[in-house]
């Protein structure tokens, strides 16, 4: 099996319940100009890295072990994973 | 025979000295520990002090949980050491699972640098024992990632364990509860937003951190003549 090359881009975001201070400005500044029909405004990050593995369920294992120990706080956040072969 | 307590120092602390003339004054010795080091010494208590360990890239102690020295502040932990992390160092412990919950931002997104009342709501703790319960200290805040929070099953088991330590009288940042120290369930391990070695003399403008300080320095003399 040769090596594949995986484009990694991992969506953090506060979980449910807990307070995103960042989400709630920005959602009370949006009327202001002019956008009434925002609702649910919540912020985290994107992290974006290539992976290289044996297969795509090798990388998506290792890069889900990298969000639990050290990319995402589980207390906190929680994150999604998307992984496309690179070109 | 003299107390010694070793105060964590990683790149971008800036609270270890502080920490260590504090303890001076109450008869201590400090140390400094440098992070890489994978030994603490003799050292009777530990002090992670507070800054932005590892610049606090990607979160509040993310990465300052993986310096060499935080297993062996670990393995002090399990044996019953007393420590007691400051600010960045509170931060440093929550990611290191060894204490509860989490720092999330302020509410308001704002950078709060004042002295808050505080109100000691548990003598259990290392840093709480010599004080009294229901005593108001005045104590100086400086952080922008200091609301604690936790889920609700999580705060039941920390009401009825006894391991909220210390809370805000007026909650300056929306963290959960009014929290601003909890222990772990033994009571040997501390972390609070506060900084109780700004508040120890009257120059400084409060002296209230004392009873807490003196607290750590006690217990680690106990530890001292076991």
């Amino acid at each position: 099996m040769s090596p594949m090359r995986f484009d990694v881009l991992v969506e953090v975001r506060p979980r449910q319940g807990v307070a995103d201070p960042q989400g709630q400005t920005i959602e009370r500044a949006l009327p202001a100009l002019g956008y009434v029909g925002v609702a649910g405004v919540r912020v985290g990050k994107a992290i974006r890295f290539e992976v290289t593995s044996d297969s795509e369920d090798a990388a998506r294992a290792e890069v889900e072990d990298m969000c639990t120990r050290f990319l995402t706080n589980p207390v906190i956040e929680d994150s999604t994973v998307s992984l496309t072969p690179a070109r | 025979m003299t107390v010694t307590i070793g105060v964590v120092q990683f790149p971008g602390s800036n609270c270890e000295r502080d920490v260590i003339e504090a303890v001076s004054g109450l008869g201590a010795t400090g140390r400094l520990l440098w992070h890489g080091d994978s030994s603490l010494g003799d050292v009777d208590a530990v002090v992670v002090a507070g800054g932005f360990a590892h610049g606090d890239y990607l979160r509040p102690g993310a990465i300052a949980r993986f310096s060499p020295v935080m297993e062996t502040v670990a393995d002090f932990a399990r044996d019953g050491g007393p420590i007691v992390g400051v600010c960045n160092g509170f931060q440093v412990l929550t990611e290191a699972g060894l204490l509860p919950g989490a720092l999330r931002k302020n509410d308001g997104l704002r950078f709060l640098c004042t002295t808050v009342e505080l109100r000691v709501e548990s003598t259990r703790s290392v840093l709480t024992s010599s004080a009294e319960e229901g005593a108001v200290l005045r104590v100086p805040i400086n952080h922008f990632e200091g609301a604690f929070t936790c889920d609700s099953d999580t705060l039941a088991r920390l009401e009825s364990n006894d391991q909220i330590v210390l809370r805000y009288v007026d909650n300056p940042n929306g963290s959960v509860a009014d929290i601003a120290g909890v222990s772990n369930e033994a009571g040997n391990v501390v972390g609070l937003m506060p900084h109780p070695e700004r508040a120890t003399s009257e120059l400084l403008g409060s002296v209230d951190g004392i009873p807490l300080l003196r607290s750590l320095v006690d217990r680690a003399g106990a530890v001292a003549r076991k």
